[in-house]
Order: C-alpha cells, then structure tokens, then sequence
C-alpha cells in the first residue's frame, strides 16, 4: 500500500549549488568556528611534521650513520623521537579539539528542527509524514556532523597539499610538471558531470530512506488492523519494495562513484606514466640528473592519496550539501507565529477584554491544501456562546464540528471572519495566552509517554496535587488511576502502560479541566464511555461548565443536555440555535440527528448518512 | 592558530572522565525502557555472519578485485626504479625497449588500477546493498511478527531507529571498513616481509612493538564499546521523543507544551550529544597512544640500527631501505583505527538489532497448521469456544479468571461491562492477539494457535475504535483484508455502512489519497471506512470493539440497519457502550471484573432485573430527553 512516496509537493529538489547549501550551516558552526579552524590548522601542522620526519631520516642516514659519528646519532634519533611525538600530539590534538564541539553542531541543529517543527502550523504536519521529517533529524544531521568532521578538513588540507605539490613540482621541472598537470582540466570537467548527476542520486535516496522511516512508523502505528487482517505479509512485501527501490538507487550511485574513482585513478597515473618516459629520455639525454626525477616522481606519488581522496569527499560533500537542503527545507517553513506580529501591534487598539463569551463572526475556513474549487469546509459561521454559558455544536459526520473546534486554539486560522474570546480577536492574542485561555480535549485522546499525573498537569502546570484529584473526579478518573500499578504516578502514553479508549478519553478530559480555563472546547469527549460512567462525569462536569464558557461538540442526547443551548451545524454554516427541545420541534434535521428516525433529506451532502437502506441491503446479499 | 588556545580551555582528563559516566541515573528494572533487550552471546556476529553468508562469492569477488587493485598500485613505484637502474643505461646504449616496456606496463598498470577500483566499488556496493536490503527485510518483517504486547512496549521510534541508524552504521562497516581492513592487512603483511628480509633483527624489532599497539587496540575495543553501545541506546531516546511529539503535534501545541518539550528533548539530546563526543575522544585517545607508541618504536629502532650500522654490524644501504619501511609499517595505524571505529559502531548496532531479532513472538505462527473443517453452504459463521481459558498479562495481575464460553455459530453475542471489565481482553484473545495463560480458544473444533494466519485472518477479523488510516487512497484502505477485490465490491462494501456518501464527496472519491490534498477524514468517517474493511474480508467470526464510538446517531443507525444483513450468516461479537447495538443481538453477556454475570437472550436479562437491566435503563433516560 505504502510503495508509493508520500512527500508533500515542497519536497521536490530545487537545483543548488552545493557549495551554497553547505554555507547555510554557518550560523550553527559559528559558536565552534575557532575550534574548527584550529583543528584544520592542527592537521596542516600534523602533515607538516610527517612530510619532516623522512627529510631527518635521510639526513640521519646520508650524515651521521655514514660518518659514524654516535653524537649526531643521539640527536637525529632524539629529533625523530621529538618529532614523533608532536606528529602523533597534533593527530590527538585535532581529534580532541573537534569531538565535541561537533557534537554540539549536531545536537543544536537537531533541537533547532525540533523546536521548529513544535511550532510549525498544524497544517503543515497534516502534509509531512512523520518517517520523513525523522530522518531529515537523524540520519541527514549525522551526515553533516561527519561532513564537518571530515571532508571539510581535508578537502582544505588536501587542497593545499596539492597546490603546494603543484608548486614545487612545477619550479623542479616545469615542462614535467605541465605533463603531470595536464589532467587537471578533464578531472574538473569530469568532476563537475558526476556531482550533478550524483546530488540527484544522493537526494533521491535520502528521500527513500524518509520513505521507509514512514512505512516503519505506520507498520507500527497501524499494528493492530495489520494483524487483525494478517496483512503482515502484505505489509513486508511493500516494505520489501522499497528497499528494492534505495538499492536500486544506490548501486546507481556506486556506479557514478565507481566511475569517477576509475578516472580519478587513471588519468593522474597515465600522467605519471607519461612524465616517467619523458624524464627517463631526458635523464638519459643529460638534462636532468635521476636524482631530480626520482624527488619529482616521489613528490607525484606523494600527491597521489590528496587527489584520489578527492573523489570521496567530493561525494561526502556532495550528499551532505542535499542533507543540508532537505534540513533547511523544514527550518525554511515560517513558523505559525511568524505573521502575528503585526496582529499583535494591533491588539493595543482592541481594547481591554469584556466579558463577551465566545463570538464567530462569518467565519470561514478552508483547508489550505484543498483543491481549488472544492466549497470551503465552513463558509459564514456566525455563533456566540454568551460568557458562562455552554454551547452544544451538532452536525452530521464530516460536516466540519472538529475543524471548527480547531480553530478556536488557532490550530488553524480561518481564512475569513473573526473569532473573540471576550470581544478580543484571537488573532490579535499572543497563541501562548490564547492556549491558556482556552482547554481543548480532543476527539482521539492523545496521551504523551509521562506519568498519569503529569499528562493531567499538561493542561495547567499551576495547579497541584490537590488539582490533578479534582481533575480526576471530574472525569471519574479517580478510581481507575487509584487502581494502576503506581496510581497517579505510573507511566501511561507510547512508553507506558497501554490505557483503554474510555480510560485516556477520561485523561484527556480531566488534562481539559484541570487549569479552570475560561473557555472550554471538548470535541466528543464521552463518546468512549459506557453509560454509567458518563453520567457520573456529566453530573461532575456541570459544575465545571456552571462557570465556564463552552463549546462542546455532541453527538448524542445525552451529552447535549450539558448544554444551555444548542448549534446546529450544516452545509458549512450554524443553520439554527436553540435549546434542545426547541431545535427538536423546528429543525427536522437536527431531530434526525438526535434520533436517528425521520427524513434525512435536509442532510447536506458528504455527511455519512444512510443511503436507501432497502437498497443497500439488497446490495450486500452475497 | 592563534584561535585554538582560546577555545583549548578544559583539560583532556575531563573529557576521559566523563566517557566512564553513565548517561543519566541508571533505571531500575524493565529492560524495554532502557533499550537493552537480553541478546544471546555472540549473537550480533553470528548475525553478521549470516547475512553476509549469501554473498560469500560476490565477497571473494571483491577482496580479489581489491588486492589486485592494490597491486597494481603498488607496481607503480617499482617501475619507477626500473626505469632508472634500466632503462636509462639501455637508452643511453640506443635501447628504446626497456623503456617502451616500462611506459607499456605504467599505462597498464594505471588502466587496471583504475578498472578494478571501478570493478571493486560496484562489487563492494552489491554486496553491501544486498546485505543492508537483508537486515532491513529482517527487521521488518520480524517485527511485524512480533505480537501486539512487544508493539506496545517497544514503540515505533525505537523499530525506526533500528531500521535507520542502526543499519547505517551496518553500512559504514561495509562500504569504508571492508576497503580499510584489506589495505591496512595487506601494507602490514608486505612490509613486515620486507623488514624480515632486510634484517632479521630489525624486522623482529618492528614485530614485537606491535605488542603495545595490540594492547591499545584492545582497550580501544572495550572502552568505545561500552561508548557505541550508549549512544545507539541515546539515539534511539531522542528519536523516540522526537516521534511522539510530532504525532500528538494537536495537543502538543493547545496545551502549550512547545516549551516544556523542548527542555525534555534537550535533555535527551545533551544526553545524545555527550556520548556522541565521547565516541569521538575514544578515538582520539586511541590516535593518540598508539601513534606515540608506533613514533616511539621507530625512533628505538632507527637508534638501534645506526649504532649497530656505527658498529659494523649492519650495512648502510640496508638500514636506509629499513626506515622507510618502518615509516610505512605504522602508517595503516590510522586507518586501522577507523576500521575499529566503524566495526565497534557498527557491532553495537548490531546487537540491538540481534536483540530485537531474539524476540519470540509470543503469538507464534504454528509450525504445522491445522485446516479449518469446510463450512457447509448453508451453515452462518462458525462457532467459537473459549474452553477453560484464563488470561494474565505477563506482568501479573489476572484479567480474567478461568472461564468456559461458547458462541454459537451464525449468532450476534453483545458483551457489555463498564470500562475495564475485560471486555476487550476477551475481543483480543478471540482475535488471537494474545494466547491465553490458559486454556484454549477454538474456532469451529480448532485451537486458533494451529491455524494458519490466512485461515485465522479469513475466519475471524475485528475492528476496533482506533481506526488507522495507512497512507495510500481510500480504496486502498478498505482493500486492506483483499487487495484483489475489484471496485465494485470495495464500493458495495462502502454502501452496505453508510460510508459512500461521503467517499464519492471526496475531492478524487475512491482515489483520495488519505495523506494528501483535501484527504481529511473525520474520525467517525474513519470508523466507517473500517467497517467497510471488515466487511470487504468476509470473515466467518467479526468482532466490534467499540467500532462505533465516533458516529452520530444516524450514521450509527445506518450502521445498526446494515449489520441485520451483515452479520446474518456470520458469527459476530460485539462490544458496545452504547446498548443499541443490543437492539440486533441474539445472546447479551455482561462482564464485570473479568467474568460473566449475566448470559441471556437481551428480553431475557431485561425482564432479570440484574446489571444489564440497569444499564438498559439508564441507556433509556440517555436517549428519550
């Protein structure tokens, strides 16, 4: 089912320099850039010492060994032993220097993404699948971390290796040294072909991998309908494919990789080759003593290693530079607070808060990946819940009661009207004070791996021990959480003790009432609880809701007579509002929807509701 | 570098000091939360060995490539010196064939070189890309074998980070180690030959100092396992939070916990990025001791020779040709290092992966399935027996205490209870999602425990409240129990709930794709969507728990009104909260405290005044206001 790739549209590669998308990383290795320069000064040091240490070997033998003479044995063999020492130093010293400040780059770029994504709007992480968004934070940061280490050192060290070879092989023979330089044109040309092909094999397989983190994230999420349906099978074909296709497209990149490390070993060696013949013929013609060809030929074979490591590090550099593009991808998405300040300069002309309750006015939203043309999910919702008062929303299946509750807290924005909390637009509200104002308890409740206690206190961290059991009444948690291995402080959520629904569904509402909120917005929030229970938590919660103002979605009669009055929701728009038993007597849909009995005509289209049972029936006689 | 001394400021003996430090206070007891499952002795390499074993051929393939290549590489130097003990003298004497043979065999040389690193690198990437497609295929599919009570604990960030960081380490050990480990053998082979050569002495010298070198990389091996070892385990964390957060982005961001969040991932991540350093100054450590060691050796060395070349013992040339040997002897040092580096990473990956690998699910497939008797055309379902079936979850505490149950075959059974009353329990173990503590569960005379999973997926299928959506299109979703259905009968699936309604005013219908543009679903359109899932795979036995919890009442009507032909030759059990699901039952059981205390037909237990009359009651009042 998952063979496909599920990126958002954003996703698609925008072609880059490399070198550009490496340069973003400036701002994160700033704070080490000392540390950084030091350890490539330290490894220009370290390969200084060791091209040192044979020049004292051939003097301690060409000098002293052959004179004989023990004084100056002592001391080329204490030079060499000095020197020995300050090469195998610098080697620690650069490793020492780098550890952890490399480890630090990762580590804040790690929590940067992570605090962006926090923030991100809620619409974004309806496009992004998590398995994607988990690897730009792992494996794509690992491979900076390594970049950084690594190929950014040495592609310096070596660069200026080569150079100062170039140099010297150059004012040794310059006719030689032409010869031996020859190849540097086509290695450029040749180089420059592979990286673009390579950043696009390199990009495609970090996608994949994204690909299958989504698939492993499902496979565990979806656990129970895969085994209830013996899908396992099924589901490790689809899997199997995948990682068919990212070998596919790594063996693509070795052979691009296989490739440039072939020309990159023969054209330099042909090179040599060439300058051997020609050295060979000048030596024997008395131009050049074999003294000078065999340090010019030492001196090519010593630059062999910085040339052929070219390749590799090109290629390290290469699939960091994407890591680096798909990174910046998700910190490039502004953040859901970024245009609110403006709104927020605003609000000082919006006037101190009176108590005015909740109002909709024309609201109007859609979502913003919608199709074009397709109707907005609400077009022109005009409510007001008046301060203490309870507001019940009812709707038929889809016809956008949970998108509505949304909006309040600003998961998403609406797209036309306004909504005030005490006459304040909830645009022109810090989101951090609109959170406290308003306590949502959402349709599926979502518990975090903390203890039972503290999952409650997520929803008002003031409060205290006293709060969290008052809470807990409320919701008739109290007696289920009492019985738990460590009551209120056992482990619940992904890492804990698995709870039932009724049982997080009581959590998720007493993390609701526990901060007294002024405004309350519960979507469904009894719908897992059998009936006993939830009349105990109604009786409990009409105290909270005597003095809170509040919108709560239902879909049942009990759970309406919470309410003071009632909202009917269709075709996008509030079509009625009454009590109960006034919406009963004059809205035929909304006793529909209460009973379940009578004309499901004024049903808007898209809501589940019964086709011609007579017809259906029919069909699924087998 | 005038910027290092600044930044140089702490001592290296903190940074040793804190690698000894264990992550965090130690945690007691579950080794699910301390990401340390029990691993067999040896496992992680008898795991590496069994994966590489189907490529044994491809393998000698490219250690072959790989020494050729490496000869070719090293002839280069030699012709050199040919060419000016030689072919100089044969020139000057008007001989051009020493050097045409010389220049012939470079270009040789170069081309082979050159073609065998190309012929190497793919080889080496088959291999190692056949293997990592293997352990992946491993993991996963293992893990989907697993049973739902491993799920629960394991979490999805840690399978995720097993089949994403853990394997990449695999693969750094493949594509770098592999190519390190042969040079670095091979230099060390051919120089010491050469050393042994020259001078017996001076070449048995250069032997025994690699006795300190050995004992470096063996504490070098201890130490930065017990380093790898915690930072898969701290990887493993911080994705695990990272993963939890993302999906309960909602509530997340309406309850505020961006901040506090942050704070407990930091911590997490410092956790991460302290034993992530630590590796690195392992490392370090190592570079550093076993250079110093190797400098020191050849600066004994050389001393040892010149005083023995100052006193006749041995010659000149020879010493000469010894140190430059000696130089190139330690050289791989490095090299060798980075091998360890990536073996040790790539061990410690392995054994969590080998962990994860020894699970045994406790669910387990049967070894010689037992067919299921055919179903007569005109018998409903099949019968269900729960005979002398006890459940405790493996931590203790019994869920439901020996008990005997029969359905019979083509009836609707109702199991009502308030929340924890084992209701779900008894769904499950019914589903085969758990094996009874005791007892046995059969279906229609056979152990569910020896059915084949086809047989027991297309007996018996159960949908829950948590109605998950895979990514891919609404067709797809449904299709989920057959794959092969055609549209039609996916659509007639639909229609029978209720659901085509809102399928077909979705913006590409069946083709919606649930992760995509304008694929938002509400959650009772979910439920319905798995309703018709379950409808599509046919089974003889379905189970509801809770399937309706999120419709409102005339999508649960309509659900109510389909199920009267639905469920009419199947056997169904169905747990409700809401007792309208009672309207359609042949048999209500009511459970409390995991047993049954009443059993009757629904008008039965009414009229008995017992629990169930109760809740009927009560059900009343909730409906007639």
């Amino acid at each position: 089912m998952s063979d496909d790739a599920h990126r958002p549209e954003s996703a698609v590669p925008t072609p880059r320099s490399p070198v550009r998308s490496l340069l973003r990383l400036w701002p994160y290795v700033r704070p080490v850039r000392a540390r950084l320069a030091g350890a490539a000064g330290v490894a220009v040091l370290a390969s200084g010492t060791g091209l040192l240490i044979p020049l004292v070997l051939k003097w301690l033998v060409d000098g002293p060994v052959a004179a004989r003479d023990a004084g100056g044995i002592w001391l080329g063999g204490g030079l060499l032993l000095l020197l020995g020492l300050a090469e195998a130093g610098l080697f620690g010293l650069r490793r020492w220097l780098v550890a952890r400040p490399l480890a630090s780059v990762e580590a804040a770029m790690r929590a940067a993404l992570y605090r962006h994504l926090q923030r991100l709007p809620v619409a974004f992480h309806d496009r992004w699948p998590t398995g994607q968004l988990l690897s730009r934070g792992t494996t794509d940061l690992q491979l900076l971390r390594m970049f950084l280490a690594f190929p950014l050192t040495f592609l310096f060290v070596n660069g200026v290796t080569i150079l100062a070879g170039c140099a010297i092989l150059l004012t040794q023979r310059w006719t030689l040294g032409l010869v031996l330089l020859a190849p540097i044109v086509p290695l450029v040309v040749l180089c420059s072909v592979f990286e673009a092909k390579y950043s696009v094999a390199a990009r495609r397989s970090q996608d994949q991998v994204g690909d299958l983190t989504t698939l492993v994230e499902e496979s565990v999420l979806g656990i129970r309908i895969i085994k209830g349906f013996g899908r396992h099978r099924a589901q490790a074909h689809a899997y199997t494919a995948l990682t068919h296709e990212l070998r596919a497209t790594e063996l693509h990149k070795a052979r691009l990789l296989a490739a440039i490390w072939g020309v990159i070993t023969i054209l330099p060696e042909t090179a040599i080759g060439a300058a051997l013949i020609l050295g060979t013929v000048q030596v024997a013609d008395g131009d050049l003593s074999a003294g000078t060809l065999v340090a010019f030929l030492s001196t090519a074979l010593a630059l062999r290693w910085p040339v052929e490591s070219i390749g590799f590090l090109l290629a390290i550099s290469n699939e960091s530079a994407t890591a680096a593009d798909r990174y910046f991808e998700v910190m490039d998405v502004p953040p859901a607070d970024a245009a609110d300040a403006s709104a927020l300069a605003a609000a000082a002309a919006d006037g101190a808060p009176a108590p005015d309750g909740l109002a909709l006015t024309g609201v109007e939203f859609r979502y913003p990946d919608a199709p074009a043309g397709a109707p907005p999910t609400l077009r022109g919702v005009d409510l007001h819940v008046r301060p203490g008062e309870t507001m019940a929303l009812v709707g038929a299946t889809g016809s956008g009661k949970t998108t509505l509750t949304a909006l309040v807290p600003r998961l998403y924005d609406v797209t036309g009207g306004r909504i005030t909390l005490d006459g304040r637009d909830i645009m022109t509200l810090p989101r951090d004070e609109l959170r406290s104002l308003v306590a949502v308890a959402f349709e599926e409740p979502t518990l975090f791996s903390a203890t039972a206690a503290e999952n409650v206190l997520m929803g008002g961290e003031e409060a205290d021990g006293d709060g969290v059991r008052r809470a807990l009444r409320i919701a008739q948690a109290h007696e289920f959480v009492a019985a738990l291995p460590q009551a209120e402080h056992t482990q619940v959520g992904e890492q804990g003790l698995s709870l039932s629904g009724g049982q997080r569904q009581r959590l998720a509402l007493a993390r609701a009432v526990v901060g007294s909120p002024r405004f309350l917005v519960l979507d469904d929030p009894l719908s897992a609880l059998d009936v006993h229970t939830e009349a105990r938590v109604e009786a409990a919660l009409r105290e909270v809701l005597a003095t809170t103002t509040a919108l709560i979605v239902a879909h049942r009669p009990s759970t309406v007579l919470l309410a003071d009055r009632v909202a009917l929701l269709s075709g996008g728009r509030v079509t009625a509002v009454g009590t109960h038993q006034q919406l009963l007597r004059e809205s035929a849909e909304y006793a529909h929807l209460m009973s379940g009995t009578g004309p499901a005509d004024s049903a808007p289209a898209g809501a589940a509701g019964p086709a011609d049972p007579a017809r259906t029936a029919e069909e699924t006689e087998r | 570098m005038t910027t290092t001394t600044t930044a140089a400021g702490r001592p290296p003996e903190d940074s040793d000091a804190d690698a000894a430090t264990p992550p965090g206070p130690p945690a007691p007891g579950d080794p699910f939360d301390q990401d340390v499952l029990p691993t067999p002795k040896g496992a992680s390499l008898a795991l590496l060995r069994s994966l590489l074993r189907p490529y044994t051929a491809r393998g000698r393939l490219t250690v072959v490539l790989l020494l050729l290549q490496q000869a070719a590489v090293q002839a280069g130097p030699l012709l050199v010196a040919y060419a000016i003990d030689h072919a100089v003298p044969a020139l000057r004497a008007h001989d051009h064939g020493p050097l045409l043979a010389v220049g012939a065999g470079y270009l040789a040389c170069a081309l082979a070189a050159g073609a065998l690193q190309y012929g190497f690198t793919r080889s080496c990437a088959r291999v190692s890309q056949d293997v990592l497609r293997d352990l992946r295929g491993r993991i996963f599919r293992h893990a989907q074998a697993l049973s739902l009570d491993f799920h629960e604990r394991y979490t999805s960030g840690r399978l995720i980070s097993r089949s994403t960081t853990d394997v990449e380490s695999l693969r750094e050990l493949l594509n770098d180690g592999l190519q390190e480990l042969v040079g670095v053998v091979l230099s060390i082979v051919y120089v010491t030959a050469m050393l042994l050569y020259l001078d017996w002495g001076l070449g048995t010298a250069a032997v025994l100092s690699a006795g300190p070198l050995l004992l470096f990389i063996r504490s070098y091996r201890r130490r930065s396992k017990r380093v790898y070892a915690r930072r898969s385990t701290a990887i493993a964390a911080v994705i695990v939070k990272f993963a939890e957060t993302l999906n309960g982005i909602r509530p997340v961001q309406a309850f505020r916990r961006e901040r506090p969040n942050d704070a407990a991932f930091g911590r997490l991540n410092r956790v991460h990025e302290r034993v992530n350093g630590s590796a690195t100054l392992e490392m370090a450590r190592y570079v550093l001791l076993s250079r110093t060691a190797a400098n020191i050796a050849v600066a004994a060395i050389v001393l040892w020779g010149a005083s023995r070349v100052a006193t006749g013992s041995l010659a000149l040339g020879v010493l000469a040709a010894a140190v430059l040997y000696l130089r190139r002897l330690y050289d791989p040092i490095d090299r060798l290092g980075m091998f360890l580096n990536a073996y040790q990473s790539a061990a410690a990956s392995l054994e969590k992966v080998a962990g994860l690998l020894a699970q045994r699910p406790a669910v387990p497939e049967p070894a010689a399935p037992v067919p299921l008797p055919d179903r007569a055309a005109d018998r409903p379902g099949r019968e269900v027996t729960f005979s002398g079936v006890h459940f405790a979850y493996r931590t203790g505490g019994e869920v439901l205490p020996r008990f005997d149950l029969t359905l019979a075959a083509g009836k609707t059974v109702a199991v009502v209870g308030s929340t924890g009353a084992g209701k779900s329990t008894l769904a499950k173990l019914l589903a085969r999602f758990y094996d009874p503590t005791g007892g046995r569960v059969l279906l229609d005379g056979v152990d569910l425990r020896d059915l084949s999973t086809t047989d027991l997926r297309r007996g018996i299928v159960m949908v829950t409240q948590e109605a998950f959506l895979f990514s891919g299109t609404v067709a797809e979703n449904i299709a989920i129990g057959r794959p092969e259905a055609p549209r039609a009968e996916i659509e007639r699936a639909a229609r029978a709930i209720g659901a085509h309604d809102f399928i077909a005013a979705l913006p590409e219908g069946y083709d919606t794709d649930v992760r995509k543009r304008g694929g938002r679903i509400s959650a009772g359109q979910r439920q319905l969507v798995a309703f018709a899932r379950a409808l599509l795979a046919d089974p003889a036995v379905l189970i509801l728990d809770e399937a309706t919890s999120s419709l409102d009442i005339p999508g649960e009507r309509a659900v109510q009104r389909a199920m009267h032909t639905v469920l009419r030759d199947r056997t169904a059990v169905v747990i409700a909260h809401r007792l309208s699901t009672v309207e359609i039952a042949d048999r209500v059981l009511v459970m409390s405290h995991g047993r049954i205390i009443e059993d009757g037909t629904p008008s039965e237990l009414i009229g008995s005044k017992g629990e169930f009359a109760s809740l009927h009651e009560a059900w009343q009042d909730s409906l007639v206001q």
